[in-house]
């Protein structure tokens, strides 16, 4: 894993001045993106034209209708409005998103600090609960928890966020070994700080960058999680819309109504496509030695 | 090295050990009386007391904890509500389907991913490298199931070139042998039954494959980047080799340790995806049998795969770990 967090040469290759105004576009791209579905996620559910779970019998898969008509992106099976639903669910998707990045972000900066920091036992036993974690292939976790535990938005996060805090408790660890022996924190606990201070106050201020950089992949990750286990019906409950959910409604009508699986599918890839662009933004300026270790978050 | 690798298998088992006492938990932590499940609603108290008997359930946690590890050492996982067999033989017969379809995607992602990546990163903010880079950060940012259910729309419904669920057409293939109709059928000189395979495999590899190839050419371009800039790169083009000749004979060379390293890592995502992947494409394997049994609520089968497809990934990291002294002859374990 060590050899995963060397340095990268990408923008010493490159003439300077190119490189930074491409990682600036790029990191804005992703902005625009990320910022309008946080918008839309927000804001959408109060312009969104109908109630996303009104059935419409009358109107059933009707093929999208383009700007200013009833049905902008058409209707499902059930004949409520596709563009409704879509909007909704950006909300449901990203809220996931963000309580699993920070939930897992709180325990994972956390426990990495505390073990790089103490080091002996605690150390060993919070590395072993890691690698126990870390045996299970991703997804096949949460399915299982998600399988034995039921469905409902309490379990997705849990079962999203046991194994997301991982990347942060490997990487946080790392840094924390690294920051114990400089001089600023000897300097602390030769004044006397207490343990408990020193972490809080010194050694988790300089952890914050890199795990903004590891939140945003953890993010992109959670969208593509949540959606698969809706997806899969063993997500959030069926008459909550996410995208996850509408793709899954929409799996037995591929060959008759495109649409169906179209928009929600496209609103998981640009939201996934922004917060990438973001991630790899931000990395770059923040933090160039998690160059390898984000994208495979 | 020999011992190096003994020591890691070691080390495995006491993680497998973990993981194996974390899934029994979840079975219990389950909302609702297994007996009540398995028997219906309609049964009296000695009836829910002498299945409980029979299935150990009225023992403490720890006993059924041991007698669980006992027989799963074993490999019995109990019988499969669903199939009423042994659940590591319904396992059996479907697991080959998911190691081709698996074998396939990674040669897909890897043979396509490293060209790529090499030559990106050989020669940065070419034309090159921008079309690899947009390439690859769509292929991290595709889901696997969306990227399968377009694919389908596309080149299934509208052109109708491929066929789109299954892994043959019925009546084509010969008797199974290995279960790995790509191999039996070549063994059986049945052409017609390898292209048939072949073509109801290139679909659901495909979608499976492009996760794992944005990846691997994002790695494979920045490790390039980074070899290119050593000092005996400088040394190669000094005395006068040819640049293809720098870029695959020393660079790509040295630039494969974090390659492999993240094949490996990506393997579980793979195998994760599969589970997805197989759903859609109505493929045989052991990812849409975990689908099946969880909707049927077949807890012995859920355990057996969730052991299953475990045990695969942390072998195939150790695997992984072994290859690196190969790769690289300055590893020494």
């Amino acid at each position: 894993m060590q050899s995963l967090t060397l340095e990268s040469a990408t923008e010493k290759s490159a003439t300077p001045a190119k490189g930074t105004a491409r990682l600036h576009v790029k990191a804005f791209t992703g902005a625009v993106i990320v910022i309008a579905f946080i918008l839309i996620g927000i804001f959408g559910p109060l312009v969104a034209p109908h109630d996303p779970n009104k059935q419409e019998l009358t109107a059933m898969m009707k093929a999208p209708q383009g700007v200013g008509a009833l049905n902008v992106l058409g209707t499902d099976n059930l004949g409520r409005d596709i563009f409704s639903r879509v909007i909704h669910g950006a909300r449901v998707s990203l809220l996931i998103a963000f309580a699993v990045v920070f939930v897992s972000g709180f325990i994972g900066v956390s426990l990495g600090a505390i073990s790089g920091y103490f080091g002996g036992k605690v150390d060993f036993l919070i590395q072993k609960l890691v690698e126990v974690v870390w045996a299970f292939p991703p997804l096949l976790l949460g399915i299982t928890i998600m399988a034995f535990l039921g469905q409902g938005l309490f379990n997705l996060i849990l079962a999203l966020v046991a194994q997301r805090w991982i990347p942060y408790c490997r990487v946080v660890r790392g840094q924390t070994l690294s920051l114990r022996g400089r001089d600023f924190v000897t300097a602390a606990q030769c004044l006397g700080a207490s343990k408990r201070q020193i972490i809080l106050r010194h050694i988790i201020p300089n952890l914050i960058q890199t795990s903004l950089v590891i939140g945003t992949f953890a993010m992109a990750s959670s969208i593509i999680a949540e959606a698969s286990l809706s997806f899969l019906g063993v997500g959030v409950p069926p008459e909550i819309p996410t995208w996850g959910t509408m793709l899954a409604d929409a799996r037995i009508y591929i060959s008759t109504a495109w649409w169906l699986p179209l928009f929600p599918g496209m609103c998981i890839f640009i939201t996934v496509l922004g917060i990438n662009l973001l991630g790899d933004g931000l990395r770059d300026l923040l933090d160039p030695r998690l160059k390898r270790t984000g994208s495979g978050i | 090295m020999a011992n190096y690798l003994l020591q890691r298998l070691a080390g495995t088992i006491p993680v497998l050990l973990l993981i194996s006492l974390l899934v029994f938990l979840l079975i219990h932590a389950a909302p609702g009386d297994p007996t009540l499940l398995l028997l219906g609603e309609e049964t009296n108290t000695a009836e829910v007391a002498k299945a409980k008997e029979r299935w150990g359930l009225d023992q403490p946690l720890y006993v059924q904890y041991w007698r669980f590890l006992k027989s799963a050492a074993a490999g019995d996982f109990g019988k499969s509500f669903k199939y009423a067999e042994p659940v590591l033989n319904v396992i059996k017969t479907r697991l080959p389907a998911t190691i081709e379809l698996a074998f396939c995607a990674i040669m897909i992602a890897t043979l396509l991913a490293i060209p790529l990546g090499v030559w990106a990163g050989a020669r940065p903010n070419s034309w090159i490298d921008n079309l690899g880079t947009t390439f690859g950060l769509f292929g991290i940012s595709m889901p696997s199931f969306w990227l399968a259910i377009m694919l389908i729309l596309l080149l299934a419904g509208v052109l109708n070139i491929l066929p789109t669920s299954g892994r043959s057409t019925y009546g084509i293939a010969g008797p199974e042998q290995t279960g790995f109709y790509i191999l039996d059928s070549i063994m059986q000189s049945n052409w017609r039954a390898v292209w048939d395979a072949l073509t109801h495999l290139f679909l659901p590899a495909l979608a499976l494959g492009v996760n794992m190839l944005g990846i691997l050419m994002r790695v494979t371009r920045s490790a390039i980047l980074e070899v290119m800039n050593e000092d005996f790169i400088r040394t190669a083009r000094a005395k006068g080799l040819r640049e293809n000749n720098v870029v695959w004979r020393h660079v790509s060379r040295n630039a494969l340790i974090p390659v492999i390293t993240v094949v490996g890592l990506e393997l579980g995502t793979l195998l994760s995806g599969s589970i997805i992947v197989e759903t859609v494409f109505a493929w045989p394997g052991g990812g849409s049998l975990l689908i099946t049994a969880l909707n049927a609520r077949d807890y012995p089968l859920v355990t057996g795969l969730v052991m299953t497809y475990t045990l695969a990934f942390v072998m195939i990291n150790l695997i992984i770990d072994g290859l690196y002294a190969v790769v690289d002859p300055r590893i020494r374990y």
